[in-house]
């Protein structure tokens, strides 16, 4: 019959006739299969969270899945699609991962019941009502440009930005995702002066200008951590993925990782002002440019700086040093110093890195609820203090004194 | 919105009595009365959704509409030709059939329970694949996925399946063991014998799309049938979650057990969410006859043993299954089979039987003789490392199994490859005492 040769097969299924067509066009991947789950109570699809030590896990409750669980961002993002990520990875014994990640700036009001409390664990009692300060004037940090190079071996800020009106990494079409790539490249290439730069697509760059990113430390590869890939943001790799950076290598970008942009300035030594003010001119020009043509970062005076994971919101920001610190780190009270100085230690292979030849990786532990210049502050005078409490120990003398109060 | 309402429409009213029809002549005799109580139990989900086509549309759209908070912008909507992915590096059956047009004409379907397209290739799209191995690049979602998707689907499964066209030939389906002829091996050839398939429980999602809630909806379905398996069936059932050290170890040992994919092929489909939830492994207490639960699919069903009874094998495998799909009747479920495609499955390399039996055969001269892989390839069998598909061989010792799944029955299958294994085990003796062999006829593919 003349159908068979318009649709392929005759369909045996009664329940094919009623829905071929059934969303049309508006969300090309909105999230319809929502509704399938509406078929099952909310305890038939609660996730067993009894194994998990997550930030997700501890604020989840059957009731705040069921009131939740039928609500979408208006791109389709579920309830669901934020929590993957904490169902897939049960976490680690000792280390508190958050567990659930944004689809878009939505996330954060829809979800809020759950996103909410989650931010407030884990920024350090930060509650629904407060309010961030931004502040990325350079003018404002004191000193910094003094760090003892024998020591500090190289000064780095980074942040992310996410461009309003689309998708986050974990959710955007392949067509969101280019146009991400297409703003960003549009709008790095208009800087000059020393951060003027060149962009290279992952899937378009040479052998030997992959060689090249790798040398420098700046080529990222598709993620491995399964905190990241559960939550969806390696799809069609390495598509609408690239970095840029400036010639003088000193400021970095980062399109279409974990987040929109990541943006990174850093040079070797201990001139963290000057790497702040290459930051903040860089960010504060890129975000001019993007003005320019109609678009604009996600930012609202309560979250600040809007970004794909919790962890990251208010100023994203993580400013640390490479120092030597082989004395320091292993006096008895050198957790207790980091923590009233608000600073956290990481190998300098990065986040799950352990230190090698006493080389640390220090940097800022807070991210929302400081400004910019606060956190940077934190950093300069932390390690400052830790660099003399570094000479103290050296000379044999006692750094009992030299403790800081809990900032 | 448009044209295709329109159709959709001429369809419901005109193929409906049709589909009823055809329907109950497709079900096997002796499952006509279970057709009765599997309208009334479980298929709730189907029928509510064929009655709440409309209002569903609509109740998307106003829930949509509440969340949109002042000063968002409106979501940008981007053409087909935007979102059409970049397949220039890959070499999959997917990317060889997915046309701009194809993906311009399916991009905006969805199956009754939402699958998308983009969800059908992802994996595709995330793993190019390799020069040498041609992956399939596409799975299904749940059984629609076939018949919405079947303008990507039908190219890619006559590519898989050597020819094989869903669109006007037929899968036979055959669980009779007793026509098998011969099947027993000399054991100093044939170290083990094994047979294996799958099986979909139809009304609900497959891997790569089911909730949790269907996930342990299959696991139940699936767990209440084999527990009433009697005799040299009889066994018991570990679910992942819940296995203590020492069961764990056991089937280890054993080597039962089965951990969360790690092959970026699977878990770029989604099928590794919210691992160990609602998985875990069935086998009876004799050890040979096995059931996965949702692993990459509903069920994983395996027979075997050691040595060159394959024939036994077989009969053990044909009786499980068959007092598996009997014992879920009883409860108003059924397996996912259509005569197109027979078994559906979730990755469409398993479609048709979803069988592959095999040995693990040592052929010292045979394995070395450069005819070996022709007359592989004629006698329409594979031959893999005994680790598994992405094994080397080690040793002489080899994988050897049936390269067909769909066009052929389970008894065609299982005789092809004892007919098979026979011939290489008669080789390995010819040249055990010097003589020559032959490389024999291909023979011929769909019977």
């Amino acid at each position: 019959m003349a159908l068979s040769s318009q649709h392929g097969c005759l369909s045996m299924n009664p329940r094919l006739l009623e829905n071929q067509c059934k969303v049309d066009a508006i969300m090309p991947f909105g999230n319809t299969h929502n509704q399938l789950k509406m078929n099952y109570t909310a305890e038939q699809e609660y996730p067993d969270l009894s194994k998990h030590n997550n930030h997700m896990a501890k604020v989840l409750t059957p009731e705040m899945y069921a009131n939740l669980r039928d609500k979408q961002t208006p791109s389709g993002f579920t309830l669901d699609d934020v929590i993957q990520t904490g169902v897939d990875n049960p976490g680690h014994p000792f280390i508190m991962t958050v567990g659930c990640v944004a689809g878009d700036e939505e996330t954060y009001e829809v979800f809020k019941d759950l996103l909410d409390p989650v931010i407030e664990d884990r920024h350090g009692g930060y509650k629904p009502t407060d309010k961030h300060k931004t502040d990325l004037n350079p003018d404002n940090l004191q000193g910094g440009d003094d760090l003892d190079p024998n020591y500090v071996l190289s000064s780095r800020v980074r942040t992310g930005r996410s461009i309003r009106g689309f998708c986050l990494p974990p959710h955007c079409s392949r067509g969101e995702r280019r146009g991400i790539e297409g703003l960003s490249v549009e709008a790095l290439g208009a800087l000059d002066g020393d951060l003027k730069g060149k962009y290279y697509a992952l899937k378009d760059m040479t052998e030997e200008e992959q060689q090249q990113l790798i040398d420098d430390h700046f080529l990222f590869d598709k993620p491995v951590s399964p905190l990241l890939l559960a939550s969806g943001m390696a799809r069609d790799w390495p598509d609408a993925r690239g970095i840029w950076h400036n010639d003088n290598k000193t400021f970095l970008v980062w399109v279409n990782e974990e987040d929109h942009l990541r943006v990174i300035s850093m040079q070797k030594g201990g001139n963290m002002k000057e790497v702040f003010n290459r930051f903040c001119t860089g960010l504060t020009k890129i975000e001019e440019l993007f003005k320019e043509k109609g678009h604009e970062f996600m930012w609202n005076e309560h979250l600040g700086y809007v970004l794909t994971c919790p962890s990251n919101l208010g100023t994203g920001l993580r400013g640390g040093v490479h120092v030597k610190l082989p004395n320091v780190s292993k006096h008895e009270k050198f957790g207790e110093i980091l923590k009233r100085l608000r600073l956290q230690k990481r190998g300098t292979g990065g986040v799950d890195t352990a230190a090698v030849g006493g080389v640390f990786d220090i940097s800022n532990a807070d991210r929302l609820g400081f400004s910019e210049v606060e956190l940077v502050q934190m950093v300069v005078d932390g390690v400052k203090l830790l660099v003399d409490m570094e000479k103290c120990l050296e000379a044999g003398q006692s750094i009992d004194d030299l403790m800081p109060e809990q900032k | 919105m448009t044209s295709s309402r329109g159709s959709d429409a001429y369809r419901t009213q005109y193929l409906t009595p049709f589909i009823w029809r055809k329907l109950i002549c497709f079900y096997r005799v002796k499952m006509a009365s279970s057709f009765a109580r599997i309208l009334s139990s479980k298929r709730k989900v189907g029928i509510l959704s064929l009655v709440g086509a409309g209002s569903l549309t609509v109740g998307f759209f106003l829930n949509r509409e509440q969340h949109v908070n002042a000063g968002a912008q409106v979501r940008r909507i981007y053409p087909p030709s935007a979102e059409y992915p970049d397949l220039r590096k890959h070499n999959n059956c997917m990317a060889s059939h997915l046309t701009p047009a194809v993906y311009g004409k399916l991009c905006n379907k969805t199956t009754p329970n939402g699958y998308t397209l983009d969800e059908a290739i992802q994996t595709g799209v995330d793993n190019p694949g390799h020069p040498f191995i041609k992956t399939v690049g596409m799975v299904a979602g749940d059984e629609e996925s076939y018949e919405v998707f079947a303008d990507l689907f039908n190219p890619v499964i006559k590519e898989r399946h050597n020819g094989y066209d869903p669109c006007n030939m037929k899968h036979p389906t055959d669980l009779d063991s007793s026509k098998i002829r011969g099947g027993q091996f000399d054991d100093k050839y044939v170290l083990s014998s094994r047979v294996r398939t799958g099986r979909s429980i139809r009304g609900l999602s497959l891997p790569p799309a089911c909730t949790r809630a269907e996930r342990r909806e299959v696991e139940k379905v699936v767990v209440d049938a084999l527990a009433g398996l009697k005799g040299d069936l009889a066994g018991k059932y570990y679910s992942l979650t819940q296995m203590t050290e020492q069961e764990q170890q056991q089937l280890i040992d054993d080597h039962f057990l089965f951990d969360k994919p790690v092959s970026p092929l699977l878990t770029c489909a989604g099928m590794a969410r919210d691992w160990p939830d609602a998985r875990g492994i069935w086998h009876n207490n004799e050890k040979t006859f096995l059931v996965w639960i949702n692993e990459e699919d509903h069920t994983r069903v395996i027979s075997m043993e050691k040595g060159g009874n394959m024939r036994r094998v077989f009969e053990r495998f044909c009786k499980g299954l068959q007092e598996v799909e009997r014992l879920i009747q009883e409860k108003g479920w059924e397996f996912m089979w259509n005569e197109h495609l027979g078994y559906i499955l979730t990755c469409p390399s398993n479609l048709g039987t979803g069988l592959r039996a095999g040995v693990h055969v040592t052929l010292p001269r045979l394995g070395k003789d450069p005819r070996f892989p022709k007359i592989l390839d004629n006698l329409r069998l594979q031959k893999r490392g005994t680790g598994g598909v992405d094994t080397a061989a080690v040793g002489n010792t080899f994988d050897i199994s049936n390269l067909d799944r769909l066009g052929q029955s389970e008894v065609q299958l299982v005789q092809t490859v004892i007919d098979g294994v026979n011939y290489l085990i008669e080789c390995e003796k010819k040249l055990e005492r010097g003589q020559d062999i032959k490389i024999p006829a291909p023979i011929s593919q769909f019977k």
